[in-house]
């Protein structure tokens, strides 16, 4: 009896990494919020893999199929959310939308996340010459405001499609999780886990990938999170003062730019993008700020 | 603090160069050849080319061509557009207008979100606390560009509570508006802000020996907690400058209000490149120098930050 005990004790010290896990995976579990957001986004990525099965729905699948005579009608009938001024169904258009605003969101901050996570970690693990030098590259970067960076890289690029705004707001948005990374990693970085490893004379790799990483990675996947809801707003906001995607893409912020002109007197070609888009976009934020909730041992108690 | 001060002069210059360079490498040595595409169709003659090129240093090694470049930056030069004027000299009348609507959303920020923090803060974890909470992240959810043109037809067109656009009425008619919906954005970040800082500063000793001593709640928040909970929103207001000229961008475009950003808002449509570079970098060294500002400020507000 005691000798099981003993080794339940064992293994389980032995696990100490993922039963921390289990335990954020534990407290997440029992928040409605996270359940919440989770289903929205889940459904919209649903609708992101495959836009043909939920455009369907109401009768007018094709978001290319417009005819000017139906130019500008309003909701209902046969189009549930109106057509805009070409004829266009909205409701399609904005079913087919959101693979792009979910690309440019997602594959910024994946870019952005893993060159902070390289970036970070060297500054924070070495320390020395590679974090003044990185300290100093995250300031040239943290030097521009918020979009004129991307407005000026964008201008000067003449083929825009979702991959390459992306990268152009990967570009601009990297510094802030380095920054997090570097704290997050030079706090684990004298811990007595990591300086054994180290005495064991593990290689700084494995170090880094065993012992480091899975416990200083938590509070930069929760910015991430809340970080792609920041993306998308920006793709939108970048291609309304023309420099993000152009037609014949399909995207919510070109739904939205070319609907301001109509707004006074067609709302809803405004209205419908705007809620996909603001629904999406708060539920990355709300997710993320659950995520730090959690991982924060102060909000914990 | 001078020593302080030098160090962060020193600092701002070198990202100063970081930023410039980025920017010139951005734009000046992306592939594609300027001169032979201003032949259009038909292909410029070699000598024309050449004569071209030395005209514009072309033909000089990328640092010399940099080092050109920042020495006209440096004087006050920001290059000249397609039409041969000045981009300097096209932003000189309209500073007037950016500086005095980003300087109202500035205030309108700084009021309502230390009050809004404030009162959050003060009813942490009650509904109060949540419905400002899910305010600002809802603010941060919507593209200015939507609350912009929603805010004209609602409270402009259709309710006449304020001018549609332009500033024909003066401050603060005019700028009314357009300036509280730039300070959306940056009113979520300060609310968000100083509510932390309200609850951290409420659970700190020196409340608390406040408290023993029996002054009374007034006191309590109304001198110390909001002294004290003030200074990381200080700070913030600094880098909070970037969204605001980002957004003056946006809204002087959608108001059609004469300054800067309505230049750099015009220029991006008409595929300007020069005036696009040109008032971006202008915003960019603005920037640069507001932070420098704020930080030193800061400093004799809180000489801790000083000896970090």
């Amino acid at each position: 009896m005691s000798d099981t005990l003993t080794a339940t004790a064992v293994t389980e010290v032995a696990a100490d990494a993922p039963a921390a896990r289990r335990g954020v995976w534990r407290t997440l579990r029992r928040r409605p919020l996270f359940w919440l957001c989770v289903g929205v986004l889940g459904v919209l990525l649903l609708v992101a893999v495959a836009p043909s099965w939920f455009a369907g729905w109401f009768g007018q699948p094709d978001p290319r199929a417009c005819d000017l005579a139906d130019s500008a009608l309003r909701p209902g009938g046969a189009h549930v959310f109106g057509t805009d001024v070409q004829g266009c169904d909205v409701y399609a258009n904005v079913i087919y939308g959101t693979r792009a605003s979910l690309t440019v969101g997602v594959l910024a901050t994946a870019v952005a996340l893993l060159v902070a996570l390289v970036v970070g970690t060297a500054a924070g693990f070495y320390g020395g010459l590679a974090d003044r030098l990185i300290a100093r590259l995250t300031d040239v970067f943290l030097g521009f405001p918020f979009l004129l960076g991307a407005v000026v890289v964008l201008t000067s690029i003449g083929t825009r499609s979702a991959v390459t705004v992306a990268l152009v707001l990967a570009l601009f948005s990297w510094p802030t999780m380095a920054r997090l990374v570097r704290g997050s990693v030079r706090a684990v970085r004298d811990a007595p886990y990591v300086e054994a490893a180290k005495a064991m004379g593990l290689r700084d790799r494995r170090i880094v990938a065993r012992y480091v990483l899975p416990n200083s990675i938590g509070p930069v996947l929760a910015v991430a999170t809340t970080m792609v809801g920041g993306v998308i707003v920006s793709e939108s906001t970048l291609t309304f003062l023309g420099l993000g995607l152009r037609a014949p893409s399909i995207s919510w912020g070109l739904q939205l730019s070319s609907a301001q002109t109509y707004f006074q007197t067609s709302p809803h070609m405004l209205l419908f993008p705007s809620i996909f888009l603001t629904v999406t976009v708060l539920a990355m934020i709300t997710l993320g700020d659950v995520l730090r909730d959690v991982l924060d041992p102060k909000g914990r108690g | 603090m001078s020593r302080y001060a030098v160090r962060r002069a020193v600092e701002l210059l070198v990202v100063f160069l970081g930023v410039t360079l980025v920017i010139y490498l951005m734009v000046f040595a992306l592939p594609g050849d300027p001169i032979r595409s201003l032949g259009g169709d038909r292909p410029l003659p070699d000598n024309v080319v050449a004569e071209l090129r030395s005209r514009y240093h072309l033909d000089e090694p990328v640092l010399q061509q940099y080092a050109r470049y920042l020495g006209g930056l440096v004087t006050g030069d920001l290059g000249t557009n397609f039409s041969g004027q000045s981009v300097a000299g096209r932003m000189e009348s309209r500073w007037p207008v950016t500086i005095t609507l980003a300087l109202t959303a500035w205030g309108i920020e700084v009021v309502l979100g230390v009050l809004l923090g404030l009162f959050a803060g003060l009813r942490h974890g009650r509904t109060g606390d949540r419905f400002v909470l899910a305010g600002t992240i809802l603010a941060t959810s919507i593209p200015v560009f939507v609350v912009a043109v929603t805010a004209q037809l609602v409270l402009g067109v259709r309710l006449g509570w304020f001018p549609v656009a332009g500033t024909g009425d003066g401050w603060p008619t005019s700028y009314l508006l357009p300036a509280a919906v730039i300070a959306v954005f940056g009113l979520a970040s300060v609310t968000r802000l100083m509510r932390g800082s309200v609850v951290d500063t409420l659970q700190s000793d020196f409340v608390r020996t406040l408290r023993a001593k029996g002054l009374r709640q007034r006191q309590v928040v109304g001198v110390h907690v909001l002294r004290n909970s003030a200074i990381p929103v200080l700070t913030f207001l600094a880098i909070d400058l970037g969204y605001l000229l980002g957004g003056t961008v946006v809204v002087e475009g959608v108001f059609n209000l004469p300054g800067v950003g309505q230049l750099l808002f015009q220029a991006i449509r008409a595929h300007e490149g020069p005036t696009v570079v040109g008032v971006s970098t202008a915003l960019i060294i603005i920037f640069l120098l507001t932070n420098l500002v704020v930080d030193l400020l800061s400093s004799v507000l809180d000489p801790r930050i000083r000896h970090e």
